[in-house]
């Protein structure tokens, strides 16, 4: 099980710190454990560090930086002494990498910090896929679900995350995901956008959700989330069949949560 | 000035369904092409790396540039005119019409002119003044600002279009069964005016200073009819399209045509350069370029200066989810989407405009296509925090964020705020896996339901299975 606190490094094992993100911790602590048994089925030491709180988006995107530079120097020192951070969403994961940098550019001790970590932090499929290499222990676990997959904008356009999902599901779950249109365009969370500007949020999370159901798929898979929330609340405020998961879940074949948002009748997904 | 709502405005275009179906096709179609034409181009990279390079030149030389540039069309027999601020610019082209005791003018597609109203101030002035790009003289007929920068009129459905026509052109009864007989009407009905006209004004794409050269791109010809058939040919453009040398003009048409229109090249690309020679067929016997500064002098000396390497492409608006839903008349002013969300606060005040920087989701897709790389969304944070530092923010929104913000450097204390928020949705959403409805009225609830929470946090739940 994964250390709380710990950030020894055991056997040689890349050590990796977790960083939960705020929505996981809250909504969704499924998609935290699927992360750390992904993890440590790929060979890594997980810690996961107990000061951890939110990367600062909240206020760093309404444009008050010196905060969002307080909260970056509360997270930095948390994770800097393992080899990696690790974080199951693009947009907390880029948040770290391109943000804290600029946030500390003018105290050249935290800049290097800042450096330093960015260098290391990475998105959860994204350092499965691209620098631990992973091999799926057993492949062909199936289950009788159509999936689309939600690119999410940070994870996609900060952190080039594209065909590391897919390629995972494909190798992990033997899952060929049904590419929904527009794929590259936001969901309308963003944020506090979704609810400053609930009406023009509320037309792209509608289209989002129409694009998802076009391709005949039954669950919408996704890195991040803030997207996975907007697009669950509007499929049940809509009614619709679909299903919302963060991909982490079913990787890690971790499936006992019912679907996010999802009316609680339709949850059981039978795995063949 | 007007004080823009951006959001009640947006609400007009979210219900308007034309518009809409327009935007759906638009939204749809607009991104593929620009991708497919883009793919076509070797060295795209490079292209905007060394343009970037070259505009940052420009604009780091602007003086010099500028100066250079007027002392070569002064050469060449042309005149070059200052305009501080968009009434200067009105009145120095109103000046000129009358030295030329003009009545008639023939206009071609410009954003500054817009950003001038100039068309307005001309017909107040007395002059018939008449656009002769079919998206501007549809919506000249319309009465209505332009939507969109290169599109203007794409708002306007072919069905609007026609009964535009029936209602302003005597012709009585007619057929206009599809867009090439509505385009041969708008043709026919034009030619004849500018034949007629004592002034053709038009915008530029590009200033090369070594030459005294004015570069435009067009697609329908208007541009050159306005140019070369009457008398006299005003330029009206900013001070931000200077360029030093031929080289890096084309460098900037190379991105810029891909970007706008998804084409490799425009139907008419002009060079303007002085009035007729003596051994000239044709041309304008007067020449005049007005140039205007309104703010960009001080933006270039400000934190925003990126924005002035801006070539008015709309590869931003037409990627933007945010503009491809509400339409352009939402932004309130003729720069919309990305760009405009930028421009329009920085020439008309933040205080007018504070709603503009937030219609944004931090999506980056505008500074991923734009080609000179401008960091839009970094820029509209950079207003934000603008906004926030002149308490134009909701004081209820500001609030909320530096309470959060000082939690999450209190780990104890936000564990025990992130336990409660899962219970409290939990416990709203009873035996359903959603929360229908809050206490409190927030946009969220109103157009979608929140996902109910496990219950247990993730902190409270590791820390269970370390026991």
């Amino acid at each position: 099980m994964a250390n709380i606190g710990m950030t020894t490094s055991q056997m040689n094992k890349p050590s990796v710190g977790l960083f939960v993100t705020c929505l996981v911790d809250t909504f969704r602590p499924s998609v935290g454990f699927a992360s750390i048994k992904l993890l440590e089925d790929a060979g890594c030491q997980v810690t996961i560090p107990e000061q951890q709180t939110c990367c600062g988006q909240p206020g760093y995107n309404p444009g008050d930086y010196e905060s969002a530079a307080k909260v970056a120097k509360h997270t930095i020192p948390l994770f800097l002494d393992f080899d990696y951070l690790v974080a199951p969403s693009g947009s907390c994961a880029g948040m770290i990498k391109h943000h804290y940098p600029k946030l500390l550019k003018d105290e050249p001790e935290w800049y290097d910090k800042a450096k330093k970590l960015s260098e290391k932090t990475f998105e959860l499929t994204s350092f499965l896929h691209d620098v631990l290499q992973v091999k799926p222990k057993s492949t062909g676990t199936v289950s009788s679900e159509t999936y689309t997959f939600h690119d999410s904008c940070a994870g996609l356009r900060e952190l080039n995350i594209k065909d590391q999902p897919r390629s995972l599901l494909k190798s992990f779950n033997n899952i060929e995901i049904e590419e929904l249109q527009n794929t590259d365009e936001c969901c309308g969370f963003g944020g506090t956008f979704c609810a400053k500007m609930p009406h023009i949020s509320d037309a792209m999370v509608t289209d989002k959700l129409l694009a998802a159901e076009a391709t005949g798929a039954t669950t919408l898979l996704g890195g991040d989330m803030g997207c996975l929330l907007n697009i669950a609340g509007k499929a049940s405020r809509q009614e619709s069949n679909l299903k919302v998961r963060h991909v982490a879940e079913v990787l890690a074949g971790q499936l006992d949560a019912p679907a996010i948002g999802c009316a609680l009748t339709s949850t059981k997904e039978p795995i063949k | 000035m007007n004080k823009v709502n951006f959001v009640e405005r947006a609400d007009i275009g979210l219900g308007d369904a034309p518009l809409q179906k327009n935007l759906s096709i638009f939204r749809n179609f607009s991104p593929l092409a620009r991708a497919k034409t883009l793919a076509r181009m070797d060295n795209v990279e490079q292209l905007r790396a060394w343009t970037k390079d070259r505009k940052n030149f420009s604009l780091d030389n602007l003086a010099d540039l500028l100066e250079q540039f007027e002392s070569e069309v002064t050469k060449i027999g042309g005149q070059v005119h200052w305009a501080e601020a968009t009434g200067d610019l009105n009145q120095i082209v109103i000046d000129i019409c009358q030295q030329q005791q003009a009545k008639k003018i023939v206009k071609g597609k410009s954003m500054v002119s817009e950003e001038a109203q100039l068309t307005h101030a001309l017909i107040d002035a007395g002059f018939d003044t008449l656009e002769t790009d079919l998206g501007e003289y549809i919506i000249q007929l319309a009465e209505e600002p332009p939507s969109h920068i290169i599109g203007p009129a794409i708002h306007k459905t072919f069905e609007q279009v026609v009964e535009l026509f029936e209602r302003h052109h005597p012709l009585g009864e007619r057929d206009l069964p599809d867009a090439k007989a509505v385009m041969f009407e708008a043709r026919q009905l034009l030619r004849e005016k500018f034949l007629e006209a004592d002034i053709g004004i038009t915008g530029a794409n590009y200033l090369i200073a070594e030459s005294g050269t004015v570069g435009l791109v067009t697609n329908e010809g208007n541009g050159d009819l306005c140019s070369s058939l009457p008398k006299t040919h005003i330029v009206v453009t900013s001070i931000d399209k200077i360029v030093p040398d031929f080289d890096t003009a084309m460098a900037v048409q190379r991105l810029l045509v891909p970007s706008a229109t998804a084409q490799d090249i425009t139907c008419y690309t002009s060079f303007y350069t002085g009035p007729k020679r003596t051994d000239d067929a044709d041309g304008p016997e007067n020449f005049h370029v007005v140039l205007l500064d309104n703010k960009r002098s001080d933006i270039l000396q400000s934190k925003y200066k990126d924005i002035l390497r801006c070539i008015r492409c709309s590869a931003c608006l037409n990627h933007c989810p945010i503009y491809t839903r509400t339409g352009g008349h939402a932004y309130g002013d003729v720069y919309p989407g990305p760009m405009g969300s930028v421009w329009t606060p920085l020439l008309n005040g933040l205080e007018n405009n504070h709603d503009l920087p937030n219609a944004c989701t931090t999506c980056n897709r505008c500074a991923e296509v734009c080609p000179m790389e401008i960091p839009l969304p970094d820029m509209l944070r950079d207003l934000r925090r603008d906004e926030q530092q002149a308490g134009l923010q909701p004081k209820r929104w500001t609030l909320g964020m530096k309470i959060s913000m000082w939690l999450f450097r209190r780990p104890t204390l936000f564990r025990w705020t992130t336990k409660l928020t899962a219970r409290f949705l939990k416990h709203r959403a009873m035996n359903t896996n959603a929360v229908k409805h809050l206490p409190v009225n927030n946009g969220w609830m109103e157009v979608r339901d929140f996902p109910a929470p496990e219950g247990d946090t993730f902190f409270e739940r590791l820390k269970k299975q370390r026991k």
